[in-house]
């Protein structure tokens, strides 16, 4: 090879093999680039790689995916749990409010949410963080949400913060591929099926609100809620961003939130805000509620208030 | 002001098992729904008054146990001589008993004629399952707040077309001698990479 490099022309033996060693290359880092792909797709099956997108599904076909999905999970986990798909009931839309006068920052709504939603046990994964806030400051960025001392702590008040399910969404609008978007009863719904795992939404959101899967979640089997909704609780995926949902699986059944059932003081208050007779809508005209980061327009559907 | 409706309502409804035995689980139907616009509504109910409540005292039993002495055991016919007149002048078996509830008397609340009822500040006087008009005749924003559903916790449904709710009664989280809440030890908090300490210090992801 050394003579044939000095010589001209060039030699049609040493191209050939700039030719062949070069596709070689080209080869084997296209092999080594899709290797995550093909690990990966020994995972999915060809049904729920076809799926088409949440809202163009027909019934029949949702029927088929919540029955997969169920046999998917009863193959991996060896559990037997139902999958459903409640939807928005017409002349409902949710609120939710909260009494920052009673909260004693239990952390039990954050605890009912972890078990209630099958999360991830390791990391304690949870839609609700609580925040310690100190008595006179409104900002939640300068809350503590890592606390473990015995509470109420005098000076400081505790403001649980979830999605705020807001009726002008930041992180719906920037989600590239419509996997997020406002149901009509005002929740805000991930079909984790159709999510790509680019966490947008999770840097949009103002109230840090959303969670990225970095594994799958771990659950125990005798730990794993048997009662599940595909917008909902369903055992998440690898690599898609979840959020608080309103436990719609509970709530479109008329149930209240797990959240609000732990609660032990009844600081949480939810219902119908199209319903003048609910007790949320008691709240709004009787109390001096506000929103969280209200000057961002973002128009949340969760209120708070303090009684006096 | 107590509110007389409501107060029939859960003297009407929370009769049953006042008598029985202390801390039953038992709840009652009660409480008129704060909503009727909606046709047929499910009954929202409120945990039975758990009844008068047993004194585990520095006595002990044969078996070297705190001997339980349920109140009425001695205070059927309140004839344990001169009654007392404020928490601080009993003693013997009540030794165990916190008092902090303001500076009321013993009669503030009770009825000195028969333990098993309450008295009002009218004169009015009603069996144990009434404590929340007894309770609500000083508390009344929290008792208001109580009637429109922000105070107490509750669980079932919030669509009382669907299914009924069970509410706490004041007296499942407040003991009515010491009625304030002590401090509790949070549920463990969130272990995500976000949360650690050194991440705090930056504060951008609360």
């Amino acid at each position: 090879m050394s003579d044939a490099a000095g010589k001209r022309p060039a030699d049609p033996a040493r191209r050939t093999t700039l030719k062949v060693l070069g596709a070689s290359l080209g080869a084997a880092a296209f092999a080594r680039a899709a290797a995550p792909l093909t690990e990966w797709s020994g995972e999915l099956s060809v049904a729920e790689f076809l799926q088409k997108h949440y809202r163009e599904l027909t019934p029949d076909e949702m029927k088929a995916v919540l029955a997969r999905i169920e046999e998917e999970t009863q193959r991996k986990t060896g559990v037997a749990v139902s999958v459903s798909d409640l939807r928005p009931q017409p002349g409902v839309k949710f609120g939710y409010a909260l009494n920052l006068s009673i909260c004693i920052g239990c952390r039990r709504c954050a605890e009912a949410c972890h078990q209630e939603n099958n999360h991830d046990r390791a990391s304690h994964n949870s839609y609700i963080r609580v925040l310690e806030m100190t008595q006179g400051s409104l900002d939640m960025e300068k809350g503590n949400a890592t606390y473990q001392h015995p509470v109420p702590q005098p000076g400081h008040y505790y403001m649980p913060v979830q999605c705020q399910q807001c009726d002008n969404a930041p992180c719906v609008k920037v989600c590239p591929v419509e996997a997020t978007w406002k149901e009509k009863d005002g929740v805000v719904v991930v079909d984790y099926n159709w999510c790509i795992g680019c966490r947008y939404c999770e840097a949009a959101c103002p109230y840090h609100a959303r969670r990225f899967n970095w594994h799958a979640p771990q659950v125990p089997a005798e730990e794993i809620n048997p009662n599940q909704g595909y917008l909902s609780n369903r055992l998440r995926p690898k690599g898609v961003v979840e959020k608080c949902h309103f436990c719609l699986h509970r709530t479109r059944a008329g149930r209240l939130p797990a959240c609000l059932e732990a609660c032990p003081t009844g600081a949480r208050v939810f219902g119908n805000l199209l319903d003048p007779n609910s007790e949320i809508r008691w709240v709004l005209q009787n109390k001096r509620v506000f929103v969280l980061k209200e000057e961002l327009g973002t128009q949340p559907s969760f209120f708070y208030f303090f009684d006096e | 002001m107590v509110d007389r409706r409501w107060s029939r309502h859960v003297l009407a409804l929370l009769l049953v098992g006042v008598g029985g035995a202390c801390g039953g689980a038992a709840a009652t139907p009660a409480a008129p729904s704060t909503s009727t616009s909606r046709g047929a509504l499910h009954a929202v109910e409120i945990r039975a008054h758990p009844g008068l409540g047993r004194l585990d005292g520095t006595v002990e039993d044969v078996r070297g146990a705190p001997a339980g002495v349920r109140c009425n055991t001695c205070h059927t016919s309140w004839v344990t001589g001169a009654p007392a007149r404020r928490p601080q002048e009993l003693d013997e078996f009540h030794e165990d008993m916190i008092f902090r509830h303001g500076n009321l008397a013993c009669a503030s609340c009770h009825d000195p004629d028969n333990h098993e009822r309450v008295r009002l500040a009218s004169g009015e006087t009603f069996p144990l399952s009434e404590t929340m008009a007894l309770c609500a005749q000083c508390h009344g924003p929290q008792h208001r707040d109580y009637r429109n559903g922000s105070h107490g916790g509750m669980s079932g449904y919030w669509d009382l077309t669907r299914g009924p709710r069970v509410r706490n009664h004041c007296v499942n989280c407040h003991d009515p001698h010491a009625p304030a809440w002590d401090q509790v030890l949070p549920a463990p908090p969130p272990r995500d990479r976000f949360l650690t300490s050194s991440h705090r210090e930056g504060a951008h992801h609360e």
